[in-house]
């Protein structure tokens, strides 16, 4: 079980320092994949341990949103990449204050 | 009896003159005096009428139109315009426009090379007209009309060399020093309002019966307040030296004869009150008293030879408030007084003028002497009104001050010799002012030629002068008590008492009059017999620093009332402008400052856009960590 | 009669607009349509007092129409001899003041048709606003009249006017925001008592909690506060009156700020009785500071339009101390001063105004001995300026001592500080006086040239009526009485 446990918990840091030290779009999407997944990870231990679907359930519902969500993500970071030839985040910055 | 045409004329005269501009710049004088002379004919006339009447029947009210009125029912406020013409009312209608009348005519010669005469007399004939509803006032509110009518024309006249600043700053300091005396007046009447429910003259003596003394008390202190603003009594004396700056003839009319006497008229009219209150009757002689000895100490270290006759002003005024405080023993020869000195006043105030006139408008008595051969008719008639002023006998000043003196003596020994000792003094700068003047060495510059003023000017002295001399006539077999009984109640004949012994009246006269004769055996072996020095004196006594510095009552008043308040005002207007609303506007401005600051966070880096989601669930996190493991 | 007259100046705005501006000339046509416009607008008014019945207390000549039904408001106007007053005093100045404006020199190019098209807008909305019954159309007007104050600051008036603009409408915007709470309150209570209405015959009956109607009384009152202006509040007024022209500030003063005292009598008494006689000590002591603030301000000031502003802040205070004293004397004397004052304002602005833009300088030091060149504008500085400082026998001595009086019968302390004022008065117009007018003529000064025929043709009707209305003010009181006694009846 804490097993488990510190494997997601590894997972979501190394998720959580790419997002915020990688500047291509492409690597940080990845981190935050990596990132649902360790929670994903972590539900279904959970749910293991507690001996219910409910972690399952969970798990689910954000593998679900995370296809949609890549899909969209995806989509952008292409047309950011046909319309300025970069991917680097740090680069599209028009919606600052 | 079309009382209303007394003031109609002057203020027609005034209007036609400021309106129709320099069209009648030639005939605008002629204009001015016909309406003042109009004005006298008709108080003539009116006065004969009153003197035909029954004594008990000799007081004629006219209401012309309601003046404001907030309605009908009890605690509305309701004044009428109403003059009333009774026998003190005649007396200073006579006076003002006679005398008035004779500075019309004077001044046709002294302003005659003034551009701006037109409005000279213009001013004199508003002058004329506010004083006028002044005395004829039957209301109090009408009478502070006039009393502020007479203000606005004083400060007019005051300032009528405007582009002198002094003259600017005299006429600015004696209109803000009579409204020092004007709270005391518009107290006194909002008082009269809330205690009686009204503000005519006759209904508040009538009221004053069933009214709490403490409550009469304060009315009459408040008058007082506003009679010393108006007549320059102490403490609001300070203004009548500076008033100075205007014309001569203004001196004359407004400064001497007629309107600083209006305190005075104005505590006689309100003799029920006054009788009423023993403490006010008080405060009314120690006030007068005090300007008495003030007055007539300034008046002893004057050069200028206006300012000289400005504290024998106060001083006189200073007698005639002290009879007036005097009570029913003393209202009439108030008046008397009041009358004798605005013809002997106005006399030599014009005769000073006449001086000033021959020599260039030069007011320093230093640079006079000997003008008795130069001009003739002015030192006559200026010598007349001297003798009147001193109180030789058988002149007027000798009988009405007589009988001030003599009531102050029955009243209170020591008031008493103040105001004998205050006769010697007058005596003594009267002499001092006289032979500077018109004795001794000639101490004129070479191109001064000093010559007699044109008959337009010498003839009013003349009238003036006889006045001064036969003024005392009034008094005649009691002719002047009598006339003004019906006003101010019965004159008592009072006993003087000196330890224990009784005086005869004839016993006073000789005791004042022997004082007289000393002060002026004093002036004249002080600067009659001395050669006088061109250049005023430095090394004086502190007394005369003193007096020259009109007892120091200006630099009192710089530092008591002046200074703290324009240091205030400024200190108010610099808090406004950079204070208060600067902590109203800068409340906006912190907003604004606000909203700046947080907006740069929203830098468009989505790097540090998710540091600060991590950051935020951290926290969130941490936080929700502690509630649950306290 | 009333609708006739609200409109005429607004159809007057709309015709101006719509005339050519592309030359001078052209731009002059449109001041005389405009001038025309007010000059009917008087008639009208002149009209409307010939029929009025000055006897009655009540509101006369009553309009109503049906409005915005579902909330309750009516379009519903109506005179009272106090709204009257204020009507007959916008109908005088608004031609006064657009002639005035003549020659105003205006920033940039913006064309005198939008100028003169705002302030007759001003004067339709002012109409308005006296002669509102509806708590709602009242409340409308009184916002509406924002507008065009803040474009005749902020686009013709002078240095920092932009500035001025801005700080005027966020006072007066925060003041009405909180009046609209107390508009929406009533709202709630009236369709709490039974169907919702704003009129202002139905509103006076409401049963008030006594918490509700000292908040609701509040709500109106920060708006009437601020455009009074009471002090602390009154701040905006010395800026604005610094950036604008002379004809703005007249209007802005002489007239929409007498809303704030007129909201007083007609929304605050009317409606909130009970809450103004609670309110009443603090207000009066507030005005109290007002008088002597304002007099103080006045003489520290050396520019002479904010000398002029902070004379206003000390006669406002002089009528809000009247209003609150609640007595007949007081308060009719009040409503005499708020139209005395608009005249004696009108004047000292004016003739300030013309030094101030033949000068180039509002400084009093950059003046001094003008009477030697100018004895007519002189003469008309000094009767604006002792009119100002309530000298007996012109008009605003009658209304100040009436307001004295009459809260010397209620309030002897407050009376007696107030009583100081007359002195502080006296320092600051002579100073004024003396400073610009007196002394050896100053070389810059040389450019101050005598009044011209237009600018005496100007100021003549206001120094006749203030110098009229010192000898006889019994007419306006008579028309003023009744309405006072009226609104006072309803007071605990």
């Amino acid at each position: 079980m804490s097993d488990l446990l510190t494997l997601s918990m590894i997972l979501f840091t190394i998720g959580a320092v790419g997002v915020l030290v990688r500047r291509n779009a492409l690597i940080v999407f990845m981190c935050v994949e990596l990132m649902l997944n360790a929670t994903n990870l972590a539900f279904v231990a959970f749910a293991r341990e507690h001996g219910n679907l409910d972690g399952q359930l969970a798990a689910f519902l954000v593998m679900v949103v995370a296809a949609a969500e890549v899909v969209v993500g995806l989509a952008i970071i292409i047309a950011i990449h046909r319309s300025r030839g970069s991917v680097s985040v740090d680069e599209v910055r028009q919606v600052r204050g | 009896m079309m009382i209303w045409l007394l003031v109609a004329f002057p203020a027609l005269g005034a209007a036609l003159l400021l309106t129709s501009g320099r069209r009648s710049d030639r005939h605008g004088h002629l204009v001015a005096t016909a309406a003042s002379a109009a004005s006298f004919v008709w108080g003539l006339v009116l006065f004969f009428r009153l003197l035909a009447r029954d004594s008990g029947d000799r007081t004629v009210t006219e209401s012309l139109f309601t003046w404001i009125s907030t309605g009908q029912g009890p605690g509305s406020f309701h004044v009428e315009m109403s003059l009333v013409f009774d026998p003190l009312a005649a007396l200073f209608v006579l006076l003002i426009t006679g005398v008035g009348t004779l500075i019309h005519v004077y001044s046709i010669g002294y302003m005659e090379h003034d551009e701006r005469r037109r409005r000279f007399f213009a001013f004199l004939n508003l002058f004329i007209a506010a004083m006028l509803v002044l005395v004829l006032a039957g209301d109090y509110l009408v009478l502070f009309l006039g009393w502020e009518g007479v203000g606005l024309a004083s400060y007019l006249l005051i300032g009528f060399w405007q582009h002198k600043p002094s003259a600017a700053a005299a006429a600015k300091k004696a209109f803000v020093v009579n409204r020092v005396g004007d709270i005391g007046m518009a107290l006194a009447i909002m008082l009269m309002f809330k205690e009686f429910g009204t503000t005519e003259i006759a209904a508040v003596g009538d009221s004053v019966a069933g009214t709490a003394a403490s409550t009469i008390t304060v009315l009459g202190l408040l008058l007082l307040l506003g009679a010393c603003g108006k007549s320059a009594q102490v403490p609001l004396q300070g203004w009548l030296l500076d008033a100075m700056e205007g014309p001569t003839p203004v001196s004359a009319l407004i400064h001497a004869a007629t309107m600083v006497t209006a305190g005075v008229y104005l505590i006689v009219r309100s003799n029920a009150i006054f009788d009423a209150s023993e403490t006010a009757r008080t405060a009314v002689v120690v006030v007068g008293l005090v300007t008495l000895i003030a007055g007539a100490i300034i008046g002893c270290a004057k050069d200028d030879i206006k300012k000289a006759l400005a504290g024998s002003t106060m001083s006189q005024i200073g007698y005639m408030m002290l009879a007036a405080g005097l009570g029913p023993a003393g209202y009439a020869f108030a008046i008397f007084h009041l009358v004798t000195h605005g013809f002997f006043k106005a006399n030599m105030f014009l005769g000073a003028g006449s001086v000033m006139h021959a020599m260039d408008d030069d007011v320093n008595m230093r640079h006079y002497g000997a003008l008795r051969t130069a001009l003739p008719v002015t030192f006559a008639t200026f010598g007349l009104g001297y003798l009147a002023i001193i109180g030789f006998p058988g002149f007027s000043g000798f009988f009405s001050k007589d009988k001030i003196i003599e009531a102050a003596l029955a009243h209170n020994v020591w008031v008493g010799l103040a105001a004998v000792a205050g006769a010697g003094i007058t005596a003594f700068y009267m002499t001092r002012l006289v032979t500077m003047t018109f004795a001794g060495q000639k101490r004129w510059r070479e191109e001064v030629h000093p010559h007699e003023s044109p008959r337009v000017m010498t003839v009013p002295l003349i009238v003036l002068a006889a006045a001064s001399v036969l003024g005392g006539l009034l008094v005649l077999s009691d002719w002047i008590t009598d006339w003004l009984e019906p006003v101010v109640g019965h004159t008592e004949h009072h006993h003087v008492e000196i330890l224990g012994a009784e005086w005869p009246p004839i016993a006073v006269s000789v005791l004042v009059t022997a004082v007289v004769a000393a002060g002026v055996a004093l002036g004249w072996f002080t600067y009659g017999r001395k050669p006088i020095a061109s250049e005023t004196p430095e090394r004086v006594s502190v007394l005369t620093r003193a007096a020259r510095a009109d007892l120091y009552g200006d630099t009192i008043n710089e530092w008591v009332a002046v200074r703290p308040t324009v240091t205030l005002a400024r200190g108010v207007a610099w808090f406004d402008q950079f204070g208060l609303h600067r902590a109203v506007t800068g409340f906006v401005t912190l907003i604004g400052d606000g909203a700046a600051a947080m907006r740069t966070w929203q830098n468009g880096f989505v790097r540090s856009y998710a540091l600060g989601v991590f950051v935020g669930a951290l926290v969130l996190t941490l936080g929700l960590l502690a509630v649950i493991w306290r | 009669m009333i609708t006739l007259l609200a409109l005429v100046p607004i159809v007057g705005a709309l015709l101006v607009t719509l005339l050519p501006r592309a030359s001078r000339g052209q731009q002059l046509l449109a001041r005389h349509v405009a001038l025309g416009a007010s000059g009917v607008a008087l008639v009208v008014a002149l009209v409307i007092a010939a029929r009025f019945d000055a006897g009655e207390g009540g509101y006369q000549m009553v309009q109503e129409h049906a409005w915005i039904e579902p909330l309750g408001a009516t379009y519903s106007v109506g005179l009272n001899g106090i709204g009257l007053a204020l009507v007959l005093l916008t109908v005088i100045l608004t031609p006064v003041v657009l002639l005035a404006a003549y020659r105003d020199e205006l920033p940039g190019y913006r064309s005198a048709n939008s100028y003169v098209a705002w302030m007759l807008v001003l004067e339709g909305l002012a109409i308005l606003v006296f002669t509102a019954t509806d708590a709602f159309l009242f409340y409308v007007a009184f916002e509406a009249t924002l507008v065009p104050i803040y474009f005749l600051i902020g686009s013709y008036g002078g240095e920092g006017r932009q500035k001025a603009a801005t700080t005027f409408l966020l006072y007066n915007l925060l003041g009405g925001l909180l009046m609209l709470a107390a508009i929406v309150g009533l709202y709630v209570v009236s369709s709490d008592a039974g169907e919702a209405s704003y009129r202002l015959a139905d509103l006076a009956n409401l049963p008030f909690a006594e918490d509700t109607e000292r908040l609701l009384f509040l709500g109106f009152m920060a708006a009437f506060a601020v455009k009074a202006p009471l002090w602390p509040f009154h701040t905006w007024l010395p800026e604005a009156a610094a950036s604008a022209t002379p004809a703005t500030s007249v209007l802005m003063v002489s007239v929409i700020d007498k809303v704030g005292t007129f909201g007083m009598i007609r929304w605050g008494l009317e409606l909130f009785p009970g809450a103004a006689d609670w309110a009443s000590p603090t207000i009066m002591a507030l005005a109290v500071v007002s008088i002597v603030y304002g007099a103080l301000a006045a003489i520290g000031s050396t520019d002479i339009r904010r000398l002029v502003a902070y004379t206003s802040v000390s006669h406002f205070g002089f009528i809000i101390l009247g209003i609150f004293a609640f007595t007949q004397t007081s308060t009719s004397g009040s409503v005499l001063y708020m139209f005395n004052h608009g005249l004696s304002t009108a004047a000292l602005f004016l003739v300030t105004g013309i030094m101030i833009s033949r000068r180039g300088s509002a400084e009093i030091s950059a003046f001094g001995g003008v009477q030697k060149i100018a004895p007519v504008m002189a003469g008309v500085l000094l009767i604006a300026g002792l009119s100002s400082l309530s000298l007996p026998g012109l008009a605003p001595f009658v209304s100040e001592f009436l307001v004295l009086a009459g809260t010397f019968t209620v309030n002897v302390p407050l009376a007696v500080i107030a009583t100081l004022g007359i002195v502080l008065a006296a320092v600051y117009v002579l100073v004024l006086y003396q400073r610009t007018m007196t002394g050896p003529l100053v070389e810059q000064s040389r450019v101050v040239t005598e009044l011209t025929t237009r600018e005496v043709v100007v100021l003549a009707p206001l120094v006749v009526i203030i110098i009229g209305l010192g000898l006889f003010p019994q007419p306006m009181l008579d028309l003023v009485n009744p309405a006072v006694a009226v609104v006072l009846g309803g007071l605990p």
